[in-house]
């Protein structure tokens, strides 16, 4: 069973009027489980972001609520509808940015978003207004007639975005849509998901940039296809630690590590760069029980201080948590 | 099905078929290098066939018969020797491929027993283009013994109106009076050209979406199946059709084929014969999703079965029976009957009912098989 955040799984069956609704969404190729078991709710005009390393079910589970793959089990509503019975009805109200760049490289600009105004069925008095506020937002402006495929990558994906938006879908899925694109393409990128979903669009966005989480609203930590927590960055910052995070430095790291594995004040140590992270129930303690205990087994602390969580400390400290619990049940 | 989302399909097929050079290419310069190779490449016909001459009587007679090779178009006069020699070494070298040989006393034996023989040596190394020339080479010299005959009879009976002509079969040959087989094989070149072009354009067109990444995008929208099949076919459909009023013109205004038939009867028949065509290439399209493989499968399902068994060249009443049974089902077959039949018979539409019947079916079942082909799915 996978965990449920405060503001994550509530309880399946309940009114489906959240724009996003997955419940129980399995996903099984032949033997292998790549979605095990997902259950969340999007509200209109929130930002979820889906985090989570390669491989972990965050594009198989965007692509089940698009009705590209058809769950193994459990439902998938969207816009209220439930994507098995009518994934036509669906189609009308998402837009949807795939992984692999996949706009038409050998069309312009213009012609890329007039093949997808045309297939949207955007209604032809509002097609060109709408045309040039996506070259506008792109900052494509000047480039309609430029093959997409001599575009550069931000240049690209805000293409993409501009494309799939183009029908004025309620709801965005948008798979690892930064991925390649440099930093500040990427920050602008994310002020233009904020204000669609300002203006009410629902967006489920996935990401492996640690960074980008704190764009979302809330964050659903996935990982080998379970929905480890979903919480607002904030709320996933104070409470799911359960404990106070201390930055340490000292010589030589891997005895260090070693050490504190074995320390039973320590709830968890993890190298970050070249520091590492100990998770512990009380920093201001520790602080000075650390340089102590790891003096006795001959490594020098150069720096040791309370610190703030990062998000990938939570991820790190849950996702182990959760291989941890089920290594000891196998 | 909605036209607009059909347009915004053909319109970008099209763009993309304009810029793709393998497209282009396939699509214009293909049907002309077919045309040419095989309206030039493959000729069954014997004409000009270098031959050489040894007279060894220099009588009037012989010269008459000399005359007479020279008038006719299957042969070509090369060379005349005057020993044998010279005449196996022109055969060995290939400089003449038959040498005729007049005897000495050839008008001395017409005049005593009315008969006399001619001797003929032809490399047969190509034993075809061989049976021919020796029939051409016996009905020239047929030619040449009515006229002695003729003579004969006029200086035996003096007067000569009721003179008795020996009594010839003369055959008349219907359809294709010239017995030229470039008529006979560029009908069919048309259809060669219809299953290269249309199969190989349109393999591609799903293979490709898959390849390039834009077919996810694509089935994530509210295309159908059907908008999709119908918008991507109808480009391919259109530059098919003009394809064959090329080769139409090519073939009538270049190679002087005769065209006896409708224009209306060759339209519903490529169209008949395009559905199927470009049928199988989205087919194979949906079912192989790299451009290369799919193009590949293209060629194998609709080129080669049109190339060998759909009776273009190679007449399907003289394969063995297992084959010609085998023929039935290449759908070439009909199309190539009635390209065959519009061209040189002038063949309606009336008459054409049992190909046309054939196609038609082939076609439906194509059409409900592309139709249901395409799943918006990714698994």
């Amino acid at each position: 069973m996978s965990e449920a955040g405060p503001a994550g799984a509530r309880p399946a069956g309940a009114a489906p009027e959240a724009p996003i609704v997955a419940e129980g969404l399995v996903k099984r190729f032949g033997g292998f489980t790549a979605v095990d078991h997902v259950s969340f709710r999007i509200a209109e005009g929130e930002i979820v972001g889906f985090i989570g390393p390669n491989g972990a079910g965050k594009s198989t589970t965007i692509r089940m609520l698009c009705g590209l793959l058809r769950p193994t089990e459990g439902r998938a509503l969207v816009a209220g509808l439930d994507v098995a019975r009518d994934p036509e009805g669906v189609r009308q109200k998402i837009g949807y940015m795939s992984q692999k760049f996949s706009l038409y490289g050998d069309l312009t600009v213009a012609e890329n978003l007039r093949f997808f105004g045309g297939i949207y069925r955007v209604p032809k008095d509002q097609l060109a207004e709408r045309i040039r506020y996506a070259v506008e937002m792109a900052g494509l402006a000047g480039r309609e007639d430029a093959l997409v495929a001599t575009l550069a990558g931000g240049w690209k994906q805000r293409l993409a975005l501009g494309c799939a938006i183009l029908h004025r879908p309620p709801i965005l899925f948008l798979d690892e849509p930064t991925s390649g694109v440099d930093p500040q393409s990427r920050r602008r990128f994310w002020d233009l998901i904020a204000a669609l979903a300002a203006g009410g669009v629902s967006v489920l966005v996935s990401t492996h940039y640690m960074d980008e989480a704190e764009y979302c609203n809330r964050i659903a930590l996935i990982d080998r296809g379970r929905l480890i927590v979903m919480a607002r960055p904030s709320e996933l910052k104070r409470h799911k630690l359960g404990g106070d995070l201390l930055d340490l430095e000292c010589e030589p790291m891997g005895a260090a590590i070693l050490a504190l594995e074995q320390a039973p004040a320590i709830k968890d140590a993890a190298v970050f760069g070249n520091s590492i992270h100990l998770l512990v129930a009380d920093g201001a303690a520790a602080l000075s029980t650390v340089p102590k205990f790891l003096a006795d087994r001959g490594v020098a602390v150069t720096r040791l201080q309370v610190m703030e969580p990062t998000l990938e400390d939570i991820f790190v400290q849950l996702v182990g948590g959760e291989r941890g619990r089920q290594g000891a049940a196998a | 099905m909605r036209l607009r989302r059909l347009k915004a399909i053909a319109v970008k097929e099209v763009l993309q078929v304009w810029r793709d050079p393998r497209s282009l290419l396939i699509a214009l310069l293909m049907p002309f290098m077919q045309m040419i190779l095989l309206g030039y490449g493959v000729s069954l016909d014997v004409k000009h066939l270098p031959i050489c001459f040894f007279d060894r009587e220099a009588s009037q007679n012989s010269r008459a018969l000399l005359k007479r090779f020279q008038a006719s178009q299957y042969f070509a006069i090369v060379g005349a020797f005057d020993n044998y020699r010279d005449v196996t070494r022109a055969l060995d070298r290939g400089a003449c491929r038959m040498a005729i040989v007049v005897p000495p006393d050839m008008t001395e034996r017409l005049n005593d027993s009315g008969a006399s023989t001619i001797q003929a040596l032809v490399d047969a190394t190509d034993t075809n283009t061989a049976n021919i020339a020796m029939g051409y080479a016996q009905a020239v010299v047929a030619g040449f013994s009515s006229d002695v005959q003729l003579s004969a009879l006029n200086l035996a009976g003096g007067g000569g109106n009721e003179a008795v002509t020996p009594v010839t079969v003369e055959s008349r040959v219907w359809f294709n009076e010239d017995l030229e087989s470039r008529n006979f094989i560029i009908p069919g070149v048309v259809a060669l050209v219809m299953a290269l072009v249309g199969a190989q354009l349109t393999s591609l067109t799903i293979s490709r979406e898959w390849e390039r990444g834009t077919m996810e995008l694509l089935i994530s929208t509210p295309v159908t199946p059907m908008e999709l099949m119908l918008g991507k076919l109808a480009p391919y459909f259109v530059i098919g059709l003009l394809d064959a009023v090329f080769c139409l013109v090519f073939a009538v205004f270049w190679f002087q084929v005769p065209f006896r038939g409708t224009l209306i009867t060759l339209f519903l028949g490529t169209s008949l014969f395009l559905v199927v065509v470009l049928g199988i290439g989205y087919l194979i399209s949906t079912m192989i999703r790299s451009q290369v493989g799919a193009a590949q499968i293209g060629l194998l399902v609709t080129l080669l079965p049109t190339t060998l068994l759909s009776g273009y060249a190679f007449p399907i009443d003289q394969m063995p029976v297992a084959v010609q049974a085998v023929t039935y089902l290449v759908f070439a077959r009909y199309y190539v009957t009635t390209l065959k039949a519009v061209f040189l018979k002038g063949s309606g539409i009336l008459e054409l009912w049992a190909p046309g019947l054939a196609m038609i079916v082939y076609a439906a079942i194509v059409a409900f098989l592309a139709a249901r082909a395409f799943r918006k799915r990714l698994d």
